[in-house]
């Protein structure tokens, strides 16, 4: 008995700390599924703001619509809605929407942060996205961070910051970042004129290619119903 | 002075040939108008070609008035030169040509006066042409295909300018181009002083324009540091700086321009230009003998 | 009698060639002074400096007694003018044409005053058409009205029967002696058709190569006491000797072609004719030339 005892604590001794250091990959990825199905569709109101080098943009008012599992739009209400190509896929509804056809990796802690960090690989060779690399918190079963490789369109970075919306796991402020291709337009389609003034190096200009969309959402009107027609 | 400017009008105004420059720019801007409304979305998607890997841009939101206009005034504008020609390049030698002219100088008016005038007038029809291509240009294409933000590609940038921030652009370009026109419309009056038939001034002013639009737009570097800075062509492109941006951080900044000393320069550059041809005119047309 | 146009020397070289020399007229006042020379003698170049058209190469002009370079619009606005052809603006009609010059001339006027004046020159009724429709002659007709439409004293016409019928022609010789005759205009018109002046001038001034032949009354020119005797004899320079013995001998003009030109009087010819059939020579012919026609053609030869 003695010895059974001993061999239950040593067991226990084993499992507790285990148990208590939380679930596993899969149980979390489940959780902020479970989290997230609690929305049906949004429709939010926001502000977006591009930084890509060879693009100056107003400041977007925008509606985001979204509907399940992976339908989302961004309409730009001003103006020219100029939307990296690819972010509506990379949006954490596809992510997670995504998750039941991925091994999930536990890749540990992220140690300044604490956040848990999990990878997701596809298995269906042919998809698009090699890799999406989500950085959680475990407490609040938030996605604060991810990371996708795609084979197309290089890496997405997301990040996101939550306020009102967090117990649906809707960030007030997304950001999006991601790589963009060089841009150069030929002669004679452009509407250029030489103003005289020496332009810098071209290839400084280049180096920089990494281009940000933000998002700061106002407000989202959860689970009345969108339209399927605002999709197309 | 007014009464002789009236007079040089009313002889501008109740010629046929006049109207010619009026009809053709309602149907050069009508025919792009047309083929923009049922092909424009193609078009700008060629001109997003650059753009499309990386962006999904609305070609439907692109395809504005605004955007329809600087098309226009980018396919245009280099040619109205041609249109002024027609009659400020006759504005002398046509009289010449006439028979008129003998009559006009030995009426009580200085030869100064009597082309600054004459000058006047050809600038007017100048406004009033560019007012006219404004006119269809600008707001029959904000009616027929809305308003939007303007999408500005160039080389190596888009910048795209907010629906509020546009019309005072439109404004300030239409006012540089009425700048350089006169300019040209100077050149032209230039060569009318000189001459005594109508078709050489024009034909010279249409051949100067020619060679040297096509030296601007030659990317030869040679040209581009020793005499692309002095064609007045060059500088009579400065309109589109009105339709170039400031931004921070990839964000438009309201009501800037990219480069505006850029364009006053340019812009004086066309004055002084326009300046020196015309008092070239009145200092040859002074000690003119009037033998036609 | 005053003098309207006063011209001391002028000269107008182009290049090389020296279109007016030296020329100095005066034009009296309330008369039609008749400018007379062949095509390219240097008329139209003397009337252009008189517009103001040309800046003469030396010389002076006056005109109502004020100097042309300093008093330029006092006189042009006194001053009504039609030069060579009667260039008008072919896409306007008759009334705008007028309408303009005269508001270049400095003068607002009424539609009143403008049609008065085309019904002057029998044209009221084509007022409002276009002077692309015009014949020459009705071109001609509202040439001069845009030159008289501003009431100037000093009307310059230059070859206005050009391309005329007779019948315009006399039209307008009819007007030049209303506006002299009635309305008490100075005009100053030139022409290379004599016989023209002949009935319209009062006096006249015969250029040739740019240069002054002779200016006068018509009629001193038309019956002078001193005449041009052309003789054809059989032998010239027989004839020339002779006369050089007499006291002809000055009056010796020129000769030519067997004929010998002399300048005398008049009542002389039968004493010249006598003399020299006494010493021997045949006079096949001898003629005084006492027409303009004659005369001019005369100075104008060579």
């Amino acid at each position: 008995m003695k010895q059974g005892i001993r061999i239950w604590g040593l067991i226990l001794f084993f499992l507790i700390p285990a148990g208590m250091q939380a679930q596993t990959a899969e149980e979390l990825v489940l959780k902020v599924k479970e989290k997230f199905d609690k929305v049906n569709d949004y429709e939010a109101k926001g502000k977006m703001k591009m930084n890509v080098t060879f693009i100056k943009a107003p400041v977007a008012t925008v509606k985001v619509y979204y509907k399940k599992p992976d339908k989302m739009k961004i309409h730009n209400e001003s103006g020219i809605s100029l939307v990296p190509k690819g972010s509506i896929n990379i949006s954490i509804a596809n992510i997670i929407a995504n998750a039941a056809e991925c091994d999930i990796i536990d890749a540990g802690k992220e140690e300044k942060t604490q956040l848990r960090v999990i990878k997701l690989l596809p298995r269906n060779e042919a998809a698009d996205i090699v890799l999406s690399t989500l950085y959680i918190d475990e407490q609040q079963l938030l996605i604060k961070k991810t990371k996708t490789t795609t084979k197309e369109n290089g890496t997405y970075e997301l990040e996101m910051t939550y306020g009102k919306y967090a117990e649906y796991g809707l960030a007030d402020k997304v950001v999006f970042s991601f790589n963009t291709k060089d841009y150069k337009l030929p002669k004679g389609v452009t509407f250029d004129y030489d103003d005289g003034t020496k332009k810098g190096d071209p290839k400084d200009k280049l180096k920089n290619k990494k281009g940000r969309v933000e998002i700061s959402y106002s407000s989202y009107s959860i689970n009345k119903g969108v339209a399927d027609i605002v999709f197309q | 002075m007014w009464q002789l400017l009236k007079i040089e009008l009313y002889k501008i105004f109740r010629r046929p040939r006049t109207f010619i420059a009026f009809a053709v720019i309602a149907a050069i801007i009508f025919l792009i108008q047309v083929a923009l409304k049922f092909g424009g979305e193609e078009y700008v998607g060629m001109m997003m070609s650059g753009l499309n890997s990386t962006f999904d841009a609305p070609a439907d939101q692109v395809m504005n008035g605004y955007f329809v206009c600087f098309i226009i005034l980018n396919l245009l504008l280099i040619h109205v030169p041609i249109l002024v020609a027609l009659v400020a390049g006759d504005m002398i030698s046509g009289e010449a040509n006439m028979g008129t002219l003998r009559l006009l100088v030995s009426k009580p008016v200085s030869r100064t006066q009597l082309l600054l005038v004459k000058f006047t007038a050809a600038g007017i029809y100048t406004i009033l042409l560019l007012l006219w291509v404004a006119l269809l240009s600008l707001f029959l294409s904000m009616l027929i295909f809305g308003t939007n933000e303007l999408f500005v590609a160039r080389g190596e940038e888009v910048n795209i300018i907010s629906a509020a921030d546009i019309l005072w652009r439109y404004i300030a370009a239409f006012a540089f181009a009425t700048v350089g026109l006169i300019t040209v419309a100077a050149l032209s009056f230039m060569l009318s002083a000189f001459a005594d038939n109508s078709i050489g001034p024009i034909v010279a002013t249409v051949c100067v324009i020619i060679v040297f639009t096509i030296l601007t737009q030659m990317q030869i570097p040679f040209y581009d540091n020793t005499i692309k800075p002095y064609l007045f062509t060059t500088h009579m492109l400065g309109w589109k700086g009105f339709f170039y941006v400031q931004g921070e951080e990839g964000v438009t900044i309201e009501r800037s321009i990219e480069n505006l000393p850029a364009i006053i320069r340019s812009g004086l550059i066309l004055l002084a230009y326009a300046v020196l041809f015309l008092f070239t005119a009145i200092w040859y047309f002074k000690r003119k003998n009037i033998l036609s | 009698m005053s003098s309207i146009i006063q011209v001391k020397h002028l000269s107008k070289e182009f290049r090389d060639i020296k279109a007016v020399n030296d020329l100095s007229f005066e034009v009296p006042a309330g008369q039609v002074y008749g400018f007379l020379g062949q095509n390219g003698a240097g008329k139209s170049t003397t009337i252009r400096m008189l517009l103001t058209l040309i800046t003469p190469t030396a010389g002076s002009i006056e005109i109502f007694g004020m100097e042309l370079r300093h008093h330029r619009k006092e006189i042009l606005r006194q001053t009504g003018a039609m030069i060579e052809k009667p260039d008008l603006y072919k896409y306007l009609t008759a009334l705008e044409n007028l309408r303009i010059f005269a508001l270049m001339s400095g003068m607002k006027v009424t539609e009143k005053q403008l049609m008065d004046q085309l019904a002057m020159v029998g044209l009221a009724e084509r007022a409002k058409s276009k002077v692309r429709t015009f014949s020459q002659g009705m071109k001609q007709r509202l040439g001069i009205a845009v030159a008289l439409v501003h009431d100037p004293r000093l009307i310059i016409l230059d070859e206005p029967t050009n391309g005329l019928d007779p019948q315009g022609i006399a039209d307008i010789r009819k007007l030049i002696w209303h506006l002299s005759r009635d309305l008490g205009k100075t005009l100053m018109v030139s022409s290379h058709l004599l016989g023209e002046m002949e009935l319209i001038a009062d006096n006249m001034l015969i250029i040739d190569k740019g240069k002054k032949i002779v200016e006068g009354k018509k009629e001193a020119l038309l019956n002078p006491d001193t005449v041009q005797v052309e003789i054809m004899t059989d032998d010239k320079d027989k004839a020339i000797a002779v006369i050089r013995e007499t006291n002809w001998k000055d009056c010796l003009a020129a000769s030519a072609n067997g004929t010998v030109l002399l300048e005398m009087q008049k009542e002389d010819i039968p004493q010249l004719n006598r003399t020299l059939a006494e010493r021997g020579i045949n006079i096949f012919s001898l003629r005084p030339k006492h027409t303009l026609e004659d005369f001019f053609l005369s100075l104008t030869k060579n």
